[in-house]
């Protein structure tokens, strides 16, 4: 196993240390914040972070502080450019007013995949999903 | 361990993951791990629309337990060896 040490998790995410990323997590939650540390199976520390919610392109944040996050509920973490995001045609609205829309998306999406799977169950021969975690 | 060995030869190609979230991202093949975690770099994203998070990314890792397919260059993938390299491998298996 010494020959894949250059290969691992520790050795590709060095170089995202101390920079502004954004953590997609299992849930459908975007954190964004400074990464400060990380470890093999990408446990992440994220410092000043907040959680970013979008509805088209609206968005809003609610500070969170420091992250820890556990490395299984990671789907995706990327490096926030900064030139880039000064050019990201987004605007930013206060939390109240996107917070209600939010939680419309979330009951929708809810139904939807509720609905989903109620067809592959009872038409398709599908086994029964929605567990935690079963998303994924 | 075959399949990580196939990933490392095809980095710095072009390919698209897609995620168990529909997500789904092309960019190129910068580094691979023995759990198949992967470093995109350049990476565009399909139906950027639904993801507007994204919009300010250019490089990423993906946790490879969340990816459910790897689209490769098929010029990149040499069939004949992969099958060759299956066999050798199950017939190492079988020895131990």
């Amino acid at each position: 196993m010494d020959a894949l040490i250059p290969f691992t998790t520790s050795g590709s995410l060095v170089d995202c240390v101390d920079k502004k990323m954004v953590v997609m997590l299992r849930d459908g939650r975007k954190l964004i914040g400074v990464l400060r540390s990380y470890d093999q199976f990408a446990n992440l520390v994220l410092e000043d972070s907040v959680e970013r919610i979008h509805h088209g392109a609206h968005f809003a944040d609610i500070p969170r502080g420091v992250f820890l996050i556990r490395g299984e509920n990671v789907v995706l973490l990327g490096e926030v450019d900064l030139d880039l995001e000064d050019t990201v045609p987004l605007i930013p609205v206060t939390l109240q007013a996107v917070i209600p829309i939010h939680l419309e998306d979330l009951e929708a999406r809810r139904r939807r995949d509720a609905q989903k799977a109620k067809i592959l169950y009872e038409q398709h021969g599908f086994c029964r999903e929605g567990g935690e975690g079963d998303g994924y | 361990m075959l399949i990580f060995s196939v990933f490392k030869t095809l980095t710095d190609q072009e390919v698209t993951v897609e995620l168990k979230n529909d997500l789904c991202i092309k960019g190129t093949l910068k580094s691979v791990d023995q759990f198949l975690n992967i470093r995109l770099d350049a990476i565009q994203v399909l139906d950027e629309a639904r993801h507007p998070h994204m919009m300010a990314v250019k490089n990423c890792f993906i946790r490879g337990s969340v990816v459910r397919y790897v689209q490769l260059p098929t010029s990149a993938v040499d069939t004949q060896l992969l099958e060759d390299a299956t066999r050798r491998e199950a017939m190492n298996q079988n020895k131990r």
